[in-house]
């Protein structure tokens, strides 16, 4: 009892040193200010009469919405005495190898600079300034020559340093037994199997409604659709995270989804957020950096020839330059294992003193980075919200898929989840896969390294994004991927080549998402 | 001597190609063969073919602004100006040469509006540019229509009927053509629509298709599926010259430097309706669609009584919607030979299903009863009357809760539709024999 106490006050006292430096604290302040004035408002019980002008103004809930994001996206602190390392990642052979993966990334993007002699970062001339001020709008007419840039790594590499993860305190034996793993992925993470899955995603099961399912031509809307909708506007009225995070278990209707996401990652519009976001375009026109140019390949090697989302390839730049000079973004290293890279000052190559991290919000982008903004054009419109939502999902989400940790939501995780998942519930298709030489994992890494984004059907992977949002968790990502396998297993075990089984599973945008999770996790023999 | 689309009559089940010279039992023509040879051709009863012979009453810009504004004059005799205000999906349009004065009138009533001239015959987007100054045509004047204008300036301003026959019809060869020597063009300026809705920054249309069984009764079937077709720049009002900014035909993009193949520039019109969806409310997405079935209905209401009706013919019409940003849809144009190649693998599936339920709506071998209200991709939009969405009830739109049988941009399962429908069909036919 007292333990529990004792981490209660823990975490409420780190919640309000976080609250206390944001503009919420400020805005509340103002508030309790301005409420002064109010003739309700009596000296001889101000405490309570300013919390019950906060209830009745909805303060309160902004507040509350704001503690349960906190609680969402910081972990709870462990030990006291435990170094801020194990908040990042607790393992030590995890730390060691996300050390060693970031030092070839950094290697990897230093020679390509020397090799192109183009500084990691330089100042813009006034005339380039102007120009690319008057482009902004329309950054993806340039065509500037990018035949020499590479990107810095692709899924597959980062495929490669995870299957080759061990953990030197648990002795496999060189030989197969019993207690290797079939799969590629040989870390020993605890991973959920399908009972507990069933009780982690109990709100889709068969006898909830779903949108993505109930929501189809042949049912009638009065059975599900109509209530779910209203319910939605009812959430959205009351304007409460928690209760929007339950909801959209269930999936989000079209119309409200903006809104919804908006309110369970606790974005709200204010001139101050639009003023950040203004300040950032500054720094993208006044600084070019080496990062820039990745970005564009990216973007123009993804998005661009994607037949969905070419329409936004606008939007992926005035995004993406602007994500890479963000500093605020600095602040989820603190719980994730990966550390952003450092770079130093011209000629003054490790003193600390002229140390800066590079790019300035620490993130590399790799291949397909940019697949991870473009869904959410279809739901906003203006860059900065556009801006504030990618930011949000990235540092609650993304960053977990291409870092290395033993957080369930981790890739190293959602890569065995997946290969537990099928090795137990569909063996005889794993075993025939592994026998021709077609390694489930090496087509399935792909897809949830980029959170199946460019694979799916937009409305099909936004009612997935939304159960991620909803159950704050990655790990639907492997249980679709295994249910994806279950559903051509037909076809997959007539293969006999790894090619044939990519083409098998080449083509993925007709798939209905819903569908296969359920039928993967209620309705199969178990 | 039937030449219909090879691919599509290799998926069609029963094919009804004959070889022998003159002997054909459906006709997929070109409109220059039915221009030379419909008038004297003898066709069976059953025989179909796939135009009417004045379609271009319809299709031909300059004739289409006519019949729609004899149309909404008629309208608001009849019903008043409210009524006629829903013919008011046109921008304002005016035929060149002979209604140059009037549109030198509008054209000083709103100074610094953009305008666009199009030819009226061309397709694919050949010969259009955007002008904002008189100056401009001036100098286009001096080129092929020059002629045409002196001589019109030289008299006093006329109605512009001085060509149109008593009956309201127009001949594709006009007594005035055949004076001048040169072969003069047909142009229409029309307002240029500034405001269009943008997508990533970049201007579209909708490319709808609709088929038209009969005129009298007006029959039309409006098809689920179709296209939203990108300019591959971003739009702005500062370079008029550049036609790839402007002009969103295919044909035209394909030849812009930003072009990549790859990349086919279109969006099936569902991914548009879901975009829709979620930038604006379920209201004003209905609103925008009941809008669009208006245009259909107005528009081939405008020339019902004006084409040739035969029982032999039908039409396929591609129509070219254009959306500006208060979400209300402008007709550009209807086409009555709708391209039929494929950009892209999507693009290739939605046309030949787009054929074959053509062909099944047509029903050459008479498998349907007549009181289906959708065959496929196809759902009946007008017979005579609006038709209801819902199964059995009345056609009556004066009821509370009709809603009209039209989903553009909704789920198309048309292939679980025709099964059960020619299944349907099978037990009927078993049942009555």
């Amino acid at each position: 009892m007292l333990q529990e106490e004792s981490d209660l006050s823990l975490i409420i006292a780190q919640i309000v040193q976080k609250l206390k430096g944001s503009s919420l604290y400020a805005q509340l302040e103002r508030q309790a200010w301005a409420s002064l004035q109010r003739p309700e408002i009596r000296l001889e019980s101000l405490k309570e009469d300013i919390k019950e002008f906060f209830k009745i103004s909805g303060w309160e809930k902004k507040l509350q919405n704001a503690v349960y994001s906190e609680l969402n996206v910081y972990p709870l602190p462990s030990h006291p005495a435990a170094p801020p390392e194990h908040l990042k990642e607790p393992l030590v052979y995890m730390r060691k190898a996300q050390g060693s993966w970031e030092k070839r990334i950094l290697k990897s993007l230093n020679s390509m600079c020397t090799e192109l002699s183009i500084p990691l970062a330089r100042k813009r001339p006034v005339g380039q300034q102007k120009e690319l001020l008057n482009k902004w709008n329309e950054m993806g007419t340039d065509e500037p020559d990018l035949s020499l840039f590479r990107p810095v790594y692709a899924p597959k590499d980062f495929l490669e340093v995870l299957i080759n993860l061990r953990n030197p305190n648990y002795e496999n034996g060189d030989s197969l037994s019993f207690r290797t793993h079939l799969g590629l992925i040989q870390v020993p993470l605890k991973v959920k199997d399908i009972p507990e899955l069933k009780e982690c995603f109990v709100e889709l099961g068969l006898n909830t409604g779903q949108l993505g399912i109930d929501d189809s031509t042949q049912v009638p809307p009065e059975l599900f659709e109509n209530e779910h909708v209203r319910i939605g506007q009812k959430v959205l009225a009351e304007q409460d995270s928690a209760a929007a995070q339950q909801y959209i278990r269930q999936g989000s209707p079209t119309a409200l989804r903006a809104e919804l996401w908006a309110l369970i990652l606790n974005i709200s519009s204010q001139p101050e957020d639009i003023l950040y976001y203004e300040q950032l375009k500054t720094n993208v026109i006044q600084h070019d950096l080496l990062v820039d140019s990745l970005i564009y390949k990216d973007v123009k090697l993804t998005a661009s020839n994607d037949d969905y989302y070419f329409v936004f390839e606008d939007y992926l730049y005035q995004v993406l330059l602007c994500f890479s000079r963000d500093t605020s973004v600095l602040g989820h290293f603190a719980y994730n294992s990966a550390s952003p890279p450092k770079s130093y000052i011209r000629g003054k190559l490790g003193l600390e003193e002229y140390a800066v991290f590079y790019p300035p919000n620490g993130v590399i982008p790799f291949h397909g980075f940019s697949m991870y903004v473009a869904p959410l054009c279809f739901l906003y419109h203006e860059p900065y919200k556009l801006y504030q939502t990618f930011r949000e999902m990235y540092v609650r989400f993304f960053f977990r898929l291409h870092s290395i940790s033993s957080h369930p939501s981790g890739i190293v995780s959602l890569c065995l989840l997946f290969e537990t998942l099928l090795q137990t519930y569909l063996p005889q298709l794993f075993y025939h896969l592994r026998e021709i030489g077609a390694q489930p994992l090496r087509i399935s890494f792909k897809w949830m390294v980029r959170a199946f984004s460019g694979y799916l059907a937009t409305d099909q992977l936004l009612l997935l994004w939304d159960r991620i949002l909803g159950y704050n968790s990655l790990e639907i990502l492997a249980v679709l991927a295994a249910a994806v396998f279950a559903f051509r297993a037909v076809n997959l075990m007539e293969v006999t080549s790894l090619a044939a089984a990519e083409a098998v599973l080449a083509d993925l945008s007709t798939l209905k998402v819903m569908p296969l999770l359920q039928i993967f996790l209620f309705a199969t023999v178990t | 001597m039937s030449r219909p689309k090879n691919q599509n009559y290799k998926c069609h089940g029963s094919s009804k190609g004959k070889e022998r010279e003159g002997e054909w039992d459906f006709y997929w023509c070109d409109v220059s063969w039915l221009r030379e040879n419909f008038d004297h051709t003898y066709m069976d009863d059953h025989v179909r073919i796939n135009h009417f012979r004045n379609h271009y009453e319809l299709t031909r810009k300059n004739y289409m602004v006519k019949n729609l504004k004899r149309f909404r004059r008629q309208l608001e005799r009849e019903a008043g100006k409210l009524e006629a205000a829903k013919c008011d999906f046109f921008p304002k349009t005016f035929e060149m040469p002979c209604e140059y004065h009037l549109f030198v009138e509008e054209f000083r009533k709103h100074p610094g509006i953009t305008w666009i001239m199009k030819p009226v015959a061309r397709s694919q987007g050949k010969g259009i540019f955007l002008f904002r100054r008189l100056k401009d045509i001036m100098d286009w004047r001096k080129g092929t229509a020059g002629k045409k204008f002196a001589s019109l300036e030289a008299q006093p301003a006329r109605a512009p009927t001085a060509t149109v026959n008593p009956s309201g019809t127009h001949d594709t060869r006009s007594s005035d053509d055949q004076k001048d020597e040169l072969p003069v063009e047909n142009y229409v300026a029309q307002r240029y629509i500034e405001n269009p809705y943008l997508i990533g920054g970049r201007k579209f249309d909708l490319r709808v298709y609709v088929l038209v069984m009969s005129y009298l009764p007006l029959r039309a079937w409006l098809y689920r599926d179709g296209f939203a077709r990108f300019s591959n720049t971003r739009f702005t009002l500062t370079s008029i010259d550049d036609q790839y900014v402007h002009l969103t035909n295919v044909a035209v993009q394909k030849t812009s430097p930003d072009y990549h193949p790859k990349k086919g520039c279109k969006w099936m019109l569902q991914r548009f309706r879901q975009y829709l969806a979620s930038k604006h409310s379920p209201q004003a997405v209905e609103a925008l669609f009941s809008e669009i079935d208006n245009i259909f209905i107005k528009s081939l209401q405008s020339v019902q009584k004006v084409i040739i009706s035969d029982k032999h013919c039908f039409e396929l019409y591609g129509y070219d919607i254009l959306i500006d940003q208060d979400l209300k849809p402008w007709l550009l144009e209807v086409n009555a030979s709708p391209s039929l190649t494929a950009s892209s693998q999507e693009d290739y599936e939605l046309k030949t299903c787009l054929l074959e339920d053509t062909l099944h709506v047509v029903d050459m071998e008479a498998r349907l009863t007549g009181k289906e209200k959708r065959v496929g991709g196809f759902d009946l939009m007008w017979n005579d009357g609006p038709v209801s969405r819902e199964e059995g009830a009345p056609d009556l739109p004066g009821m509370g809760n009709f809603v009209t049988n039209t989903h553009l941009g909704c789920v198309n399962d048309r292939k679980n539709q025709l099964q059960q429908l020619f299944r349907s069909l099978q037990v009927q036919k078993k049942a009555s024999s």
